[in-house]
């Protein structure tokens, strides 16, 4: 049984159809890495898998159960945490109260604020620091280690690259490398596609809202999803992964 | 004039008492509670009817009154507030002042016009003192209820920074929806945010009924005075309450000395100045604000 499967999952902003008919299926320990152009209806699906945008029709289940009008806080409870596109840190708390409120879902696991900042050392002088004095990159390993606070199943990243120096990325996947080899499941929405390619088993390209590309990211090419990206790809190519 | 000052600082504690609920609301849930001094007089009342008809001390009777204006926050909140807070952030304040027009008639229709008072029930203490060095007299019943008006902005600025539950409530005021995905309940944390601001209103209420008389109509006074004290010291901030609450008193102790008039002018005066001040300060000034007026007015 999947970990994860959406299946014609439809999310609307109002008039616009941000996500058209979505079908896809993640098996647990699987990282997925979500490509395509702004405005392709990457963040939305995302969010609509974390709850925070309630789906217009279609589907999601985790772990078998039916996610149908399950508000984003018992998500959390389910397994499911989000890391969102810009941190959304709580700028008037300190990393440490930011970080304990991963917790609040109350699952339980290794995950403890000692262990985020062994794992993100950067943040070890911060800890008592207002999370809206931080730098860019550590604002994004404070995201994340709230989410992993939450000891999760799944762990969705929204673009955890955007806005941070190369170096700061190279340090933030770095730690990644070692969330995937432990096996937890990944969603990754990545603007960067060697980047996505080189740390995901599977890829999804999307484009206006649709799947235009998926496939293993080690036999698919960076010229296939390149083309798929804007929208140069041929239809029925690759296929939606199982 | 030390003697105006220690009463005028004591009285403070009365006021940031008050006001600490309607600054917490403000602070927590962006809601300006036009039902606050409505809902303190309710429980005054209620604690008087727990006294004349049972023989209820009042004291005692907040174990009751408690609890259930705890409940009346959280229906408040789940049943009315947050569903019109969802029409925008004028209508929860038109829904409270609503409210309180319908509880002041309720009192009024239920006991009548009469004032009414818990000073008979608690004893001697709502007139005794303790004299203190330099021939100071002060009441005991105002040192107890600047004493409780400290503990309880202790007490609640500790829940907030240093328990979980703080933290939710914390991070849902911030950002509800980011709250949502971190795994915090936020319909949960608002209602229980309502259910503590209505118990400091309860006790609001029950030293209101002992240090002076209520009526049903007497909310509205309470009220000014909570806004007053909660603007003075910075709406949302805890302990800028309390000094919100102790400038305000001695604005007015100030003000009667002037004349015997000016008590509440003094308190008026004062809210006036740190009203323009921050307005000032905020950049807006007051050519600012005229201008701002007059564009709305066109």
């Amino acid at each position: 049984m999947s970990l994860l499967s959406a299946e014609d999952l439809v999310v609307r902003h109002g008039l616009l159809q941000a996500v058209r008919g979505v079908s896809f299926s993640l098996e647990r320990g699987e990282t997925l890495a979500l490509v395509g152009a702004n405005g392709a209806g990457k963040t939305t699906l995302l969010r609509a898998i974390a709850g925070a945008h309630q789906a217009a029709s279609g589907r999601v289940a985790f772990d078998g159960d039916d996610l149908s009008g399950v508000p984003s806080h018992e998500r959390v409870r389910k397994g499911i945490a989000l890391v969102p596109e810009g941190r959304r840190l709580f700028v008037q708390m300190t990393v440490e109260e930011n970080l304990l409120l991963g917790r609040t879902a109350g699952r339980p696991g290794d995950w403890s604020v000692e262990r985020v900042l062994d794992t993100f050392p950067n943040l070890k002088p911060r800890r008592h620091a207002k999370a809206g004095h931080l730098s860019g990159g550590e604002q994004q390993a404070t995201a994340i280690g709230r989410a992993l606070m939450s000891n999760p199943d799944l762990l969705l990243l929204d673009e955890v690259s955007l806005g941070l120096s190369p170096l700061v990325v190279d340090r933030v996947y770095a730690s990644l490398q070692g969330l995937i080899g432990s096996g937890t499941t990944i969603i990754l929405v990545e603007q960067d596609l060697n980047r996505a390619l080189s740390v995901s088993d599977k890829v999804i390209c999307m484009l206006e809202g649709r799947i235009v590309l998926a496939g293993d990211s080690k036999s698919v090419s960076r010229d296939e999803v390149t083309k798929a990206y804007f929208g140069l790809h041929r239809k029925g190519a690759g296929g939606v992964p199982a | 004039m030390m003697n105006q000052i220690v009463q005028g600082v004591l009285l403070g504690g009365y006021y940031a008492l008050i006001a600490c609920g309607l600054s917490f609301m403000f602070s927590v849930m962006r809601i300006i509670n036009l039902a606050h001094g409505s809902l303190a007089v309710l429980s005054a009342f209620a604690l008087w009817l727990l006294a004349s008809r049972f023989h209820i001390s009042p004291f005692l009777g907040l174990l009751v009154v408690l609890p259930l204006m705890a409940a009346i926050g959280w229906a408040l909140q789940h049943f009315l507030l947050e569903r019109s807070a969802r029409g925008g952030a004028l209508l929860p304040i038109l829904t409270t002042f609503g409210l309180a027009i319908v509880i002041d008639n309720l009192l009024f229709e239920q006991f009548g016009a009469d004032t009414r008072s818990l000073a008979p029930f608690i004893g001697s203490l709502s007139y005794d003192s303790w004299e203190w060095p330099g021939s100071l007299y002060v009441g005991k019943l105002a040192v107890i209820i600047f004493i409780t008006a400290v503990v309880l902005l202790g007490g609640l600025q500790l829940f907030l920074t240093r328990t979980g539950l703080g933290r939710s409530i914390r991070a849902t005021s911030e950002d509800p929806d980011t709250a949502g995905i971190v795994g915090v309940d936020a319909r949960r944390s608002m209602a229980i945010a309502a259910a503590i601001a209505m118990v400091t209103v309860g006790l609001a209420g029950a030293f209101l009924g002992m240090r002076a008389t209520f009526d049903p109509y007497a909310g509205a006074t309470q009220l000014l005075f909570a806004f007053e004290a909660a603007v003075i010291g910075g709406a949302g901030s805890l302990w800028g309450t309390l000094i919100g609450g102790i400038v305000l008193a001695l604005a007015q102790t100030l003000g009667a000395r002037i004349h015997p008039q000016g008590f509440l002018i003094g308190g008026h005066v004062a809210f006036l100045i740190v009203l323009f001040i921050r307005l000032y300060t905020s950049g807006l000034g007051l050519r600012g604000l005229l201008r701002l007026s007059t564009r709305k007015a066109s």
